[in-house]
């Protein structure tokens, strides 16, 4: 895809831009332009594996890297923020897309962490794999100043992923009769182009317009906003993407269930090289009709510790 | 069941008399000036809910009754009374004909909440809280009722982000001296004690209208509330 090579070419630029302006600012001894943001209100901390954050070492990482788009509230009306498509997230409301927590709760640390690292495929924010673990740790702890949610709350326990079942072509099937009967479709369309009935009219909790993902653009280097694994997508269905209008079925589906959507929803990315591909090309590229009363059992824990496929154990965030 | 809910009566009915036989504010909300007209909601998109309403249902923003009488409005004691527990009864919302019923709830901190799907069609329940913590699930037909709780006081918009047409509100309210205006504008608020108390009445377009009710004993003190319609 041609918007995403130019997304690719624009990233390494950024990050050799970035690279250089970090050693300037080091150089310079973090100098002191323009008008001061207010202090935070309470100093936070962030904790990631051994390291810990504080948000007072990443007021200059903030103010230089984050607020154009940010802002210096964190309230997500940065200057560039006009000019933005989806809107930069308002750190105000702590409600984030991709958390491993349940829908409405905080994120973790380490969900924070991994999206900075990560960035928002299809959105203005870019990979900032050029941080060091501390500078992201800060940063973390920093996004933790703006709402009083974060001295209140807790993120809770981050939901358990069970071990993936074997790609067949039964769990694809399976998950095929649950994308409709789940009614993905009526925003993800029947093929999973983003056009389904209620696509033109959603809106994220800001009243924006936004678009439902696209399964069938992008080849091999295809990402989601909240990772590229099997195991993220599942994440997604259970813990929802809180902000937009996709909800989570943590209720009304069950762990194999959404495994088998997991895999239908691999066949959806046409172009991409997966283990799902492979089995659906093998059983003729047609996938059967859902038998609802299956002469299998469904798979147990006992059988299911296949390793997923080495194309899905690529490191989500690994732009360059 | 039955007996034991007697039986409490009975015990406060004893101890605190005040509480059972106080006072009541009651009144009638209006409005002056034309409201805007509501439309007429398309659900071609989801046939299961079209055929369930001939001729199709209107938006809710604003719903009024004969003699300028304003429905859906929440007139509650905003100050002066305690804020009490909790009920433990459940309040329900639901989900019929891609349309919430009622269109706006109230409820105390901490109360439960149970959303219904009766519809063939599944429905995402996404409280748009800025106060509370803002979840969003999914409710396929037939699936368990979801229960939910909010902590904090706020007028939550609810919306279906699959049915962008269907929209309501939760009136979550530390008092549980609430009554939502029927469509002859009506409200009562009972069982007032002696005291001083201020009166809120809340439209989802309107605003907001405070009064200053003072009970001295067992009366019913009348108040009205007039909105003036937005013009758009």
């Amino acid at each position: 895809m041609n918007s995403l090579k130019r997304v690719h070419f624009f990233s390494v630029i950024l990050n050799f831009v970035l690279a250089a302006g970090i050693s300037v600012a080091r150089a310079q001894d973090a100098p002191d332009v323009g008008p001061h943001p207010p202090e935070p209100l309470k100093a936070m901390e962030s904790h990631i594996g051994n390291v810990t954050g504080h948000s007072r070492d990443a007021k200059l990482d903030y103010r230089r890297y984050c607020a154009g788009c940010h802002g210096d509230l964190g309230d997500g009306n940065g200057e560039n923020a006009v000019w933005l498509d989806p809107k930069p997230r308002d750190f105000t409301m702590a409600t984030f897309k991709c958390r491993s927590t349940v829908t409405g709760m905080l994120p973790t640390d380490q969900d924070l962490f991994n999206t900075i690292a990560r960035g928002l495929t299809n959105s203005n924010m870019p990979i900032w794999n050029t941080f060091t673990k501390q500078q992201r740790a800060d940063l973390v702890a920093y996004i933790k100043t703006f709402s009083p949610r974060w001295e209140k709350e807790k993120p809770g326990d981050p939901i358990k992923i069970p071990t993936e079942p074997p790609v067949t072509i039964e769990s694809i099937a399976h998950g095929k009769a649950l994308y409709t009967k789940l009614e993905c479709w009526k925003c993800h369309g029947p093929q999973g182009k983003g056009d389904g009935p209620s696509a033109a009219t959603l809106t994220d909790s800001k009243d924006q317009p936004i678009r439902p993902y696209n399964f069938t653009a992008g080849g091999d280097d295809s990402r989601f906003k909240c990772g590229s694994t099997n195991a993220d997508i599942y994440k997604i269905f259970i813990t929802g993407v809180d902000g937009t209008p996709m909800p989570s079925f943590a209720d009304v589906i069950q762990p194999n269930d959404a495994w088998d959507l997991v895999h239908f929803l691999r066949t959806l990315q046409v172009k991409r090289h997966s283990k799902e591909n492979e089995v659906l090309k093998a059983a003729g590229g047609k996938i059967p009709p859902y038998n609802e009363t299956p002469s299998t059992p469904p798979a147990s824990p006992n059988n299911s510790a296949a390793p997923a496929s080495p194309s899905e154990n690529r490191t989500a965030g690994g732009g360059n | 069941m039955r007996t034991s809910k007697f039986g409490v009566a009975v015990l406060i009915a004893t101890l605190c008399p005040a509480l059972m036989f106080g006072g009541t504010i009651s009144g009638k909300v209006t409005y002056t000036g034309t409201p805007v007209k509501q439309k007429p909601i398309d659900m071609s998109k989801e046939p299961s809910c079209a055929k369930q309403h001939n001729p199709p249902i209107t938006t809710e923003t604003v719903v009024t009754g004969s003699n300028n009488t304003l429905e859906n409005v929440v007139v509650y004691i905003s100050a002066g009374a305690d804020d009490a527990n909790a009920p433990a009864q459940a309040v329900t919302f639901t989900q019929k004909g891609c349309q919430y019923t009622p269109h706006v709830i109230a409820l105390h901190t901490g109360q439960e909440l149970q959303v219904v799907n009766a519809d063939q069609t599944s429905h995402n329940i996404h409280p748009l809280a800025k106060v509370n913590r803002e979840w969003n699930k999914s409710q396929p037909p037939g699936s368990p009722n979801i229960q939910e709780k909010f902590d904090q006081p706020e007028f939550i918009s609810v919306k279906c982000n699959i049915h962008p047409w269907m929209h309501g509100w939760f009136a979550v309210l530390k008092t549980n001296h609430v009554s939502i205006s029927k469509d002859d504008g009506g409200f009562s608020l009972p069982n007032l004690p002696a005291g001083k108390y201020t009166v809120t009445a809340w439209h989802e377009d309107y605003g907001t209208q405070t009064q200053e009710v003072t009970i001295t004993g067992n009366e019913t003190k009348a108040i009205d509330f007039s909105f003036k319609a937005k013009a758009y």
